[in-house]
């Protein structure tokens, strides 16, 4: 193991987390401030409890879900995209370190962000309403597995981005609205049954409905299948991860 | 000397199917300046980025300093500093974060203070603090020098190092070159100016169209394809060699006014005869001549002949 390159990689990483922190930190801070303003106070006050949870402590689960997605994939893609589009990546490819020891810098630095931000994103919302973690363990798991797991996803879609417009393709049309429809704002069961059917397609229902689980013993699906869900995207990911680096995809002529 | 760089018929055809190396055989020793020369597109950059791990190569083995770029690629890119042709660097990190990254990547420990000495010896220790952005193009390219020698590489490469570089840097950075060459450091460069393989290199290596043509000491390569000429200008012009002075490399030129004699340089040495007894028969046929003056080929006439008979 070159530790040295680890600890290198991920302090240059994290470095430019502190360069642009206050508007990693405050643009979900606010954009979360909102949804508490608009669905935890003014909607949510004529939304009956669900399962015996007010609204907007309902849908905390979800908006911290949301937030460490959309912030894992930015922080991962971005990470490793820049060195490419800067053409800096020749030092990276050039170094005696293998692909695990940049995987694990690289992603474990955007993770690190990623769930920094859900721990600030988790207080501001308990300034808004009464929260709950029945589960602080499982809780932590889920928000460890679902960083490490989206900063991956991030990690491959900025090797395969070749514009920063494709960078940002990929969460705008896929990730945002399998959010959206992943039950971070209702439970599953509220939908008609066919879309209930669709929604157990989308990987993100596992996640939210498993975090939620952690906080008040609601889920939508068995916790144990969304914990194996999320270790199966994990693996995924990093199949495709070592698939890119055996082959040299978009890194080695 | 031993080789520290070893190459046995490595080939390298892109995806496009573009062939950029044909069974490239070469082995660079310990410790030389060798200087690998050609024009644009042949290879060149394609075979440094094959030995530091950048290019995959399709065919072929290297070793470096005994260690196989691809299975053991840890120990011999350890080895290796490379400085790119491109001038890539961070934008928004500073000087002494980005030298300290570079040495960290290569698996060293810190050590600031051999740190201080590289970028003291670039002229950059004033600017560590600086932001790389806001370094000039001149900086940007001591700093890729640092950064490269920040692991205390055994090899280093310098890729095109001096390209739209002025004067001054250019001096500065064969200095320097020269002085990690006397602390042992292997230099490979790459180059299409000619006059720095001439100044710099011990060795010169030749590579057109994805092969090596040559590969031949630098003393050697100018004695062996360099021409002397000598130029004799005459007091009176002469409309026509007379007998006493034709024979093979003696003609006139300027209208009758010089007498040009061309010879191998590599003859030089035993073949004063050549040139006196011209003298001699100059003198017997009553020519005289106010001034004279020899001239030697450089490696940019030897290279422009070589690439014309490889086509």
């Amino acid at each position: 193991m070159n530790l040295y390159a680890i600890r290198a990689i991920y302090r240059f990483e994290m470095a430019r987390t502190r360069r642009t922190l206050v508007q990693s930190i405050v643009s979900p801070v606010i954009s979360t401030s909102l949804y508490f303003v608009v669905f935890g106070a003014a909607i949510g006050s004529r939304i009956p409890h669900i399962e015996g949870v007010g609204y907007g402590s309902f849908i905390v689960p979800g908006l911290v879900m949301l937030s460490l997605l959309t912030q894992s994939l930015s922080n991962a893609s971005f990470g490793i995209y820049f060195p490419r589009f800067t053409g800096t990546i020749y030092e990276l490819l050039s170094a005696p370190v293998s692909y695990v020891e940049i995987v694990i810098s690289y992603v474990g630095a955007a993770a690190t962000k990623s769930l920094i931000l859900g721990v600030i994103i988790l207080i501001t919302a308990a300034l808004f309403v009464p929260l709950r973690v029945e589960h602080p363990l499982w809780m932590l798991l889920f928000l460890v597995l679902t960083a490490i797991t989206f900063s991956l996803l991030g990690f491959i879609i900025g090797i395969w981005a070749d514009s920063f417009e494709k960078l940002q393709l990929v969460p705008l049309l896929i990730v945002t609205p399998l959010t959206f429809l992943g039950g971070s704002f209702y439970t599953i069961d509220m939908l008609p049954p066919v879309w209930q059917t669709v929604s157990l397609f989308n990987p993100v229902v596992y996640l939210i409905s498993g975090f939620r689980w952690s906080f008040y013993g609601l889920a939508d699906v068995p916790v144990g299948i969304s914990l194996a869900m999320t270790g199966l995207f994990l693996v995924a990911c990093m199949t495709t991860v070592a698939w890119i680096f055996r082959t040299g995809y978009r890194l080695k002529a | 000397m031993p080789a520290i760089i070893d190459i046995s018929d490595l080939s390298k055809t892109y995806a496009t199917g573009y062939q950029a190396l044909t069974g490239v055989d070469l082995q660079i020793r310990e410790g030389e300046i060798f200087a690998l020369l050609g024009p644009n597109g042949a290879g060149k950059t394609t075979l440094i980025s094959i030995l530091c791990g950048i290019v995959r190569p399709t065919a072929g083995v290297v070793r470096v300093g005994g260690h196989d770029i691809l299975r053991d690629y840890r120990a011999a890119r350890a080895l290796i500093g490379l400085v790119p042709q491109e001038l890539t660097t961070d934008a928004f990190e500073s000087v002494w974060a980005t030298v300290c990254f570079s040495r960290g990547l290569f698996g060293k420990p810190p050590n600031p203070a051999y740190l201080e000495e590289i970028l003291r010896q670039l002229s950059l220790w004033d600017k560590r603090h600086s932001k790389i952005m806001t370094l000039s193009g001149g900086m940007k390219r001591r700093l890729l020098i640092a950064k490269a020698l920040s692991h205390e590489p055994r090899v280093l490469f310098l890729d095109e190092p001096t390209a739209g570089v002025d004067v001054g840097l250019r001096r500065d950075m064969w200095a320097l070159v020269r002085r990690l060459q006397m602390d042992g450091v292997t230099i490979i460069l790459t180059t299409h100016y000619i006059e720095e393989a001439e100044e710099m290199a011990d060795r010169v290596g030749v590579i057109n169209k994805g092969e090596i043509v040559l590969v031949e000491d630098k003393a050697a390569l100018m004695r062996k394809l360099g021409k002397k000429q000598l130029t004799l200008q005459l007091q009176a012009p002469l409309a026509e060699l007379p007998p006493g002075l034709m024979r093979r490399g003696v003609e006139l030129a300027k209208g009758g006014e010089e007498i040009i004699y061309t010879y191998d340089a590599s003859a030089a040495e035993g073949e004063h005869a050549g040139i006196v007894s011209l003298l001699e028969d100059l003198d017997m046929a009553g020519v005289a001549f106010k001034d004279l003056h020899t001239t030697q080929s450089s490696l940019e006439d030897i290279f422009v002949d070589l690439l014309k008979g490889g086509r």
